[in-house]
């Protein structure tokens, strides 16, 4: 019973954490905030920004990880509790843009995080990222 | 007693990874001392790499806010070196374009200002208004953030009669929200007595400090790349400086709203006079050995591109310093003697963009005059190496409960 209602209110109101992980042009950053405001609004859906990763269940990746950032990333990545789900949101996130040969990028968070949704665009409109967001919670049902 | 906190580098206040270390004494801030590299990507690196065409949408993405901004100052500098006289039309389009982008990050800039001093509905107000703007630039360029507007000797796109007819319908409705904002600014006791005097930046320490944009002109300097060093089609247009002379945050505030007024009347202006005739002309693919030096104003403050040529179709050296950048020393200044819950505030008050100012500087040996050329394979095993002295294992943090 009580996991029903747990699985339910997951479903229903994920908890969104909003991690910048590095390498990327901060554009699908405030297209993220653009899809909360008012005209997209994902907060229709249930969907909340947090602060911190212990109360979040997605997580909304932006960006290629740089070196630097690698061992944030994983620890932000390690406080999430279980179950949790990762979004790579972006060009960059999917694998590197531009900025795909650097040397202090990683060519995607795929290659670090195990990925369960991936928006393309560089950057994405935020209709992308309410599609990605939705499609994920119905493949959670 | 004096103790230290740590702040970021994944942190609610901070939509991108920067680290700030602070000491305090009970809440006051005696020193602070900012850690940056967290977004840094390479981009001087990448740019030696391709084409003088490919480093448009390179430069492009070294910010996803003033995208337009590191364009126009590669794409303006490039053309001088090319000896290339870009089409007049095409000049206008392309401050249009710059002016408009000036508005959605000011709007974008005063949302999250008022988010950071607890006005939320502020926040949702300005950003629903953004969205105006972003249609219109999503109209003329066909994209919401990279514009990708700017090409060699002019722009990608013209602008027709029904997009300029659009465009003068949309800005009466800013207007009126602007007037709105700015009476808001000025007039609303609690959000006024948020912002002012809350991170004071005196007109002398603005000047040592080297502050730059809304930074400097708030406290109480006219300086603006536009005036001082008139760039594209800026010679012609009558426009006044926004300055204040609070120096604090409200001034900041203040300076946004009545550049935000006067980019209007600068849309209008160019809508207005946009001459007749080709928007771009045919541009040479090699650029001659030279060396220039690109200045222009970002919402944020002066920008500045450093290109250096070599004959070939590629850079030999691509500088840039974002206006952010230039005023890390100033925010440092303004948070010392501060609170510790006005840190968001005062490091919202520099709008600062991150990943614009996560430049690699190489220090050299002074006294043996050494100088280091580091080729791309060798920066690559730097980062690698530095990246493997990070035990992870070690690192792991034991659930204190």
């Amino acid at each position: 019973m009580i996991e029903r209602l747990v699985h339910w209110s997951r479903v229903k109101s994920p908890w969104v954490l909003h991690l910048n992980a590095g390498g990327g042009c901060n554009g699908c950053d405030i297209e993220i905030l653009a899809a909360l405001m008012p005209r997209f609004d994902l907060e229709r859906f249930g969907v909340q920004l947090k602060g911190t990763p212990r109360h979040a269940d997605v997580m909304i990746c932006t960006g290629a990880i740089t070196l630097q950032n690698r061992d944030r990333v994983l620890r932000i990545y390690e406080q999430v509790p279980d179950p949790k789900f990762v979004v790579a949101a972006g060009a960059c996130a999917m694998a590197g843009c531009v900025y795909r040969g650097s040397y202090h990028t990683l060519v995607g968070i795929d290659q670090l995080l195990p990925v369960n949704a991936y928006v393309p665009g560089c950057p994405f409109r935020p209709a992308a990222l309410i599609d990605a967001v939705v499609k994920l919670l119905n493949s959670v049902k | 007693m004096e103790y230290k906190v740590s702040l970021g580098p994944q942190h609610p206040a901070l939509h991108e990874a920067v680290s700030l270390r602070m000491t305090l004494d009970g809440e006051v801030i005696r020193d602070a001392d900012l850690k940056l590299g967290y977004s840094h990507r390479g981009i001087e690196k990448l740019a030696e790499e391709r084409s003088y065409i490919q480093n448009i949408y390179l430069t492009e993405r070294i910010c996803g806010i003033c995208s337009h901004s590191h364009t126009t100052c590669f794409t303006q500098g490039v053309e001088q070196l090319m000896e290339l006289v870009p089409a007049r039309r095409g000049l206008f389009i392309r401050t249009l374009i710059a002016e408009l982008e000036r508005v959605h990050s000011h709007l974008l800039w005063l949302g999250v200002a008022g988010q950071e001093a607890g006005f939320e509905s502020f926040f949702m107000y300005t950003w629903r208004d953004r969205e105006v703007v972003l249609d219109i630039l999503e109209w003329i360029s066909g994209n919401r953030v990279h514009y990708a507007m700017n090409i060699f000797g002019g722009v990608r796109r013209d602008i027709d009669e029904l997009q300029r007819k659009k465009i003068l319908d949309s800005l009466d409705l800013l207007k009126k929200r602007t007037d709105y904002y700015l009476n808001l600014a000025a007039s609303e006791p609690t959000f006024v007595g948020r912002l002012a005097g809350v991170g004071k930046l005196s007109r002398e320490d603005a000047i040592a400090l080297c502050a730059v944009g809304p930074t400097l002109r708030a406290s109480g300097i006219a300086s603006d790349v536009r005036k001082d060093d008139p760039y594209a089609v800026y010679g012609e247009i009558p426009f006044e400086v926004a300055t204040a002379d609070s120096c604090d945050v409200l001034g900041r505030a203040v300076v946004r709203v009545k550049e935000l007024i006067s980019s209007y009347a600068m849309i209008e202006f160019l809508l207005k006079n946009l001459p007749e005739g080709p928007f771009k002309v045919k541009a040479p693919r090699k650029v001659k050995p030279n060396e220039v030096y690109s200045r222009y104003e970002a919402p944020r403050g002066e920008n500045v591109h450093y290109i250096k040529s070599n004959g070939s179709d590629k850079p030999e050296r691509l500088k840039v310093r974002a206006p952010t950048l230039a005023n890390y020393p100033a925010t440092i200044a303004m948070l010392k003697k501060g609170f510790i819950a006005d840190i968001p505030l005062i490091f919202a008050a520099i709008d600062p963009c991150i990943c614009c100012a996560e430049r690699l500087v190489q220090l050299d040996d002074a006294r043996r005059g050494d100088s280091r050329v580091l080729s791309f394979s060798q920066l690559r095993s730097m980062a690698n190496e530095r990246a493997k002295k990070i035990d992870f294992k070690k690192r792991k943090i034991a659930w204190p409960f």
